[in-house]
């Protein structure tokens, strides 16, 4: 595994000048992504902030090819030119030995909500290529609106902290579980607060050949009200308090790694999420008088499916 | 900021052909804070570089040299992952380094 | 070469699918929805035979099998595929994309009615639907055409002055599942009146590397749009030639419209597609009782080609238009819409009336055809556009 000095000598191939928030997540995390291979890649990306921000005509922050098609089928847009690698390689317009990337972005409302079908389809049709989900939790580029990826009593402007409803009512889906149903060879849970553990994943996944998922946690300081200083911090500790386990499944085997692992092995100490819900705004409102049940709700959701990843981890 | 053009003078299709002109879009502009670099700290490990949203640490022969300015949006983070105290913020326009 | 054509008997889905082999396109996406399944499943037995080159996409939707084909088709290749009805309506925003990247994608439907009440039959609401997004449209009358338009419009869709995608249309049922005998050309006759693919910024040259579908602001889009509307008007011209160069390969003339004795015409009917068929049919039956009608057949819908429908419209004194789709709450089908518009400006304008016919499958018969052409022919003076349905029951 190249280490991060060797990686300073690749390529940048996200260039500066694009217009993500300052602090922004999904930036570090296709960052950490486009530098952990050198090899020639071709991005597809779901309407959102990452698309948007990117490339405002005449305004290009990519210097790979790139395309945007709309917000549902980035899996699918991948799957097409994926598709027409292959058919000039049976051709002969394409030499056999020849290795390009694919990597489809999207965010948590492109892939765990509308995007899903097209994940599903292109990941089941078995296309060479890897679906990154920077998962800031919500609609964050029209404005905050809640995901089916957003947590247990977050503050969205669609699930706002009020009187009568004080936040999202449901548990966040596990899309990751759901990828899992694919049996994939390659499926895996990253935080980019834990950048060589990301890093380390994405090389692993570049040198596999099929369908492959990576979820990645992005915080958003405007969405999830803390300061554009502490993304790489609450990407941490996201992981500390078993939030945002990272993990890999690699042919239907789980196992933890990094910070995750150590702390099943009870290495490192597994934090109260607690900790991780006062780090950010949105979470403000659960600590006024009247909403304890709802920190215990989230609590016992997180060591419940804590509990379950660990048992499949072999723990 | 480029000047306007007619539909004849561009590529068709809203096609970009100038891979990564972005560079030519300054969000150095939107800072309000700024990164100050404390060589004498700076132990190298690039800890800043690969965590910066806008890559605008510039690392020269393996070792940090600086930061851009034409795209550092003042966020901070370099100045909170460094373990060296080799990176403070300071108020924009107050103090240079 | 004429006298080497191998007559096949095909349906429309069939000579569609043969014509697509014989591309050897490098993409194919595909997803079923009747009446379009057997192209796709004829397609899928030339795949898992070996006899082409392409990567066969089976996707999990329509709009996946177009946004498939945008990825394709940017990435830099031949791509075709094929859908009907609420297939279509599925994937309409992708079809917009794909014409405002300028893919030139080829895509066949086999047209059906939209639901609701779900309708598996012919009509034309789900192209109509389509006809502001800024696909070239043929209207193909039969399983001939059809075969035969698959090869004009990969190289129409392809030229470096047009790069839109291209609709082939067909009647659903009507032409898609109907045997026909079809004048098929050799594969090396294809592959040379196509050429290879030159691919113009595809994905995949990392030397140049693009970026397809970016953010406009309100500064730009327009000009985009702009674009958009040159290269259509400059496709007209390029049908033209291309339609020529086929007719010189096949024997065939296609053209954009076919003009069928009108010359001497007082009365006519405007149609398009399979009805077309039918219409002469009756015309030929009127014509040897000495009655002075003839037929305009509108076979490319966009570009419309406003000038060539003036010049062959100009002289008659009624006009019925055949509208196989109706726009809810306008005045009058989209066919007739435009027509009526196109001729607006002629000092000596015909009068025309709109026949809504054919929803959802409905019959048409030559009787009722005829019909209609007694209608113009008994008019005498100035006829208001007026909006008939013809073959609904209760009017």
């Amino acid at each position: 595994m190249a280490n991060l000095k060797q990686l300073t000598e690749r390529e940048e191939r996200l260039t500066g000048g694009h217009r993500l928030c300052a602090g922004c997540g999904a930036s570090i995390i296709v960052r950490q992504i486009l530098l952990a291979t050198d090899y020639p890649v071709v991005v597809s990306c779901a309407t959102g902030c990452l698309e948007v921000s990117t490339t405002i005509y005449p305004y290009t922050a990519w210097k790979n090819p790139f395309i945007h098609n709309a917000f549902e089928n980035s899996a699918a847009t991948i799957s097409g030119a994926e598709a027409m690698f292959k058919a000039h390689k049976n051709t002969g317009e394409i030499p056999q030995d020849k290795k390009v990337k694919f990597i489809a972005f999207g965010g948590d409302g492109g892939t765990y909500d509308i995007g899903i079908q097209s994940l599903s389809g292109a990941l089941e049709r078995g296309h060479d290529f890897m679906y990154v989900c920077y998962n800031n939790e919500a609609y964050m580029n029209t404005g905050i609106q809640r995901s089916s990826a957003t947590p247990r009593g977050a503050a969205t402007t669609t699930s706002p902290a009020g009187k009568v409803v004080p936040g999202k009512k449901q548990y966040p889906k596990d899309l990751t579980e759901v990828i899992a149903g694919h049996h994939l060879p390659y499926i895996c849970q990253v935080s980019p607060g834990y950048y060589m553990d990301l890093i380390k994943k994405t090389e692993k996944a570049m040198e596999i050949e099929g369908p492959k998922f990576m979820n990645a946690f992005s915080p958003c300081p405007r969405g999830w009200r803390h300061a554009s200083n502490a993304s790489i911090d609450v990407a941490k500790l996201a992981v500390d308090c078993c939030f945002w386990p990272i993990y890999e499944i690699e042919n239907d085997q789980y196992a933890l790694t990094g910070q995750s692992k150590l702390i099943a092995s009870g290495k490192k100490e597994k934090l109260p999420v607690a900790d991780y819900l006062k780090s950010q705004g949105r979470f403000k409102h659960l600590f006024a008088p009247g909403n304890e049940e709802i920190l215990k709700g989230i609590q016992g959701e997180v060591d419940r499916r804590w509990e379950k990843l660990m048992k499949l981890s072999g723990y | 900021m480029s000047q306007e053009k007619t539909w004849k003078e561009i590529p068709w299709g809203g096609l970009i052909l100038d891979a990564g002109n972005a560079q030519e879009y300054h969000t150095g502009d939107w800072r309000t804070e700024r990164p100050v670099h404390i060589m004498d700290n700076c132990k190298h490990c690039m800890y800043c570089w690969i965590c910066c949203p806008d890559t605008a640490i510039i690392v020269k022969d393996k070792k940090m040299v600086g930061v851009d300015f034409d795209f550092c949006k003042g966020c901070g983070i370099c100045e909170n992952v460094c373990p060296f105290d080799a990176i403070k913020m300071v108020i924009e326009g107050e103090e240079g380094d | 070469m004429i006298d080497m054509a191998k007559p096949m008997a095909l349906t429309g889905n069939f000579a569609a699918a043969y014509a697509t082999k014989q591309i050897n396109p490098h993409v194919v996406a595909a997803y079923p929805i009747t009446p379009q399944t057997t192209m796709m499943e004829k397609f899928s037995e030339y795949y898992a035979n070996g006899e082409v080159d392409t990567e066969l996409v089976c996707v999990e939707s329509e709009h996946s099998a177009m946004s498939t084909c945008v990825g394709a088709s940017a990435a830099g290749g031949r791509v075709i595929t094929s859908t009907a009805a609420n297939g279509l309506a599925l994937m309409f925003e992708i079809v917009y994309i794909a014409a405002s990247n300028r893919l030139p994608i080829v895509m066949c439907v086999m047209n059906r009615a939209l639901s609701a009440p779900i309708n598996i039959h012919g009509d034309h609401s789900d192209s109509m639907g389509c006809r502001d997004s800024g696909w070239i449209q043929f209207y193909n009358e039969n399983a001939q055409e059809v075969y035969d338009t698959m090869f004009m419009a990969t190289r129409i869709g392809e030229h470096k002055d047009v790069r839109l995608p291209v609709m082939v249309n067909l009647d659903g049922f009507i032409t898609s599942h109907k045997i026909e005998k079809v004048n098929t050309l050799e594969d090396e006759e294809v592959q040379k009146f196509i050429g290879a693919y030159e691919p113009v910024y595809p994905l995949l040259d990392f030397e140049n590397p693009v970026t397809y579908g970016p953010l406009d602001l309100t500064d730009y889009y327009f000009e985009h749009k702009r674009q958009q509307v040159e290269a259509m008007k400059k496709a007209l011209p390029v049908i033209k030639k291309v339609s020529s160069e086929f007719s010189n390969l096949s024997g065939r003339d296609y053209g954009i419209l076919e003009a069928y004795h009108l010359d001497d015409a007082d009365c006519a009917i405007v149609t398009m597609s399979s009805t077309a068929g039918t219409t002469k049919f009756v015309v030929d039956k009127m014509r040897s009782e000495g009655k002075k009608v003839g037929m305009l057949k509108i076979r490319l819908f966009r570009p419309f080609p406003a000038e060539d429908i003036i010049a062959a419209l100009s002289g008659i004194k009624n006009v019925a238009v055949l509208d196989r789709s109706e726009s809810f709450g306008a005045f009058g089908g989209p066919l007739y819409n435009e027509i009526r518009n196109a001729m607006y400006d002629v000092d000596e304008k015909p009068n025309i009336v709109d026949y809504i016919f054919g929803l959802g499958g409905r019959d048409i018969n030559a009787v009722q055809i005829e019909g209609v052409f007694n209608r113009l022919m008994s008019a005498s003076g100035k006829m208001p556009g007026d909006v008939n349905y013809l073959g609904v029951r209760g009017d």
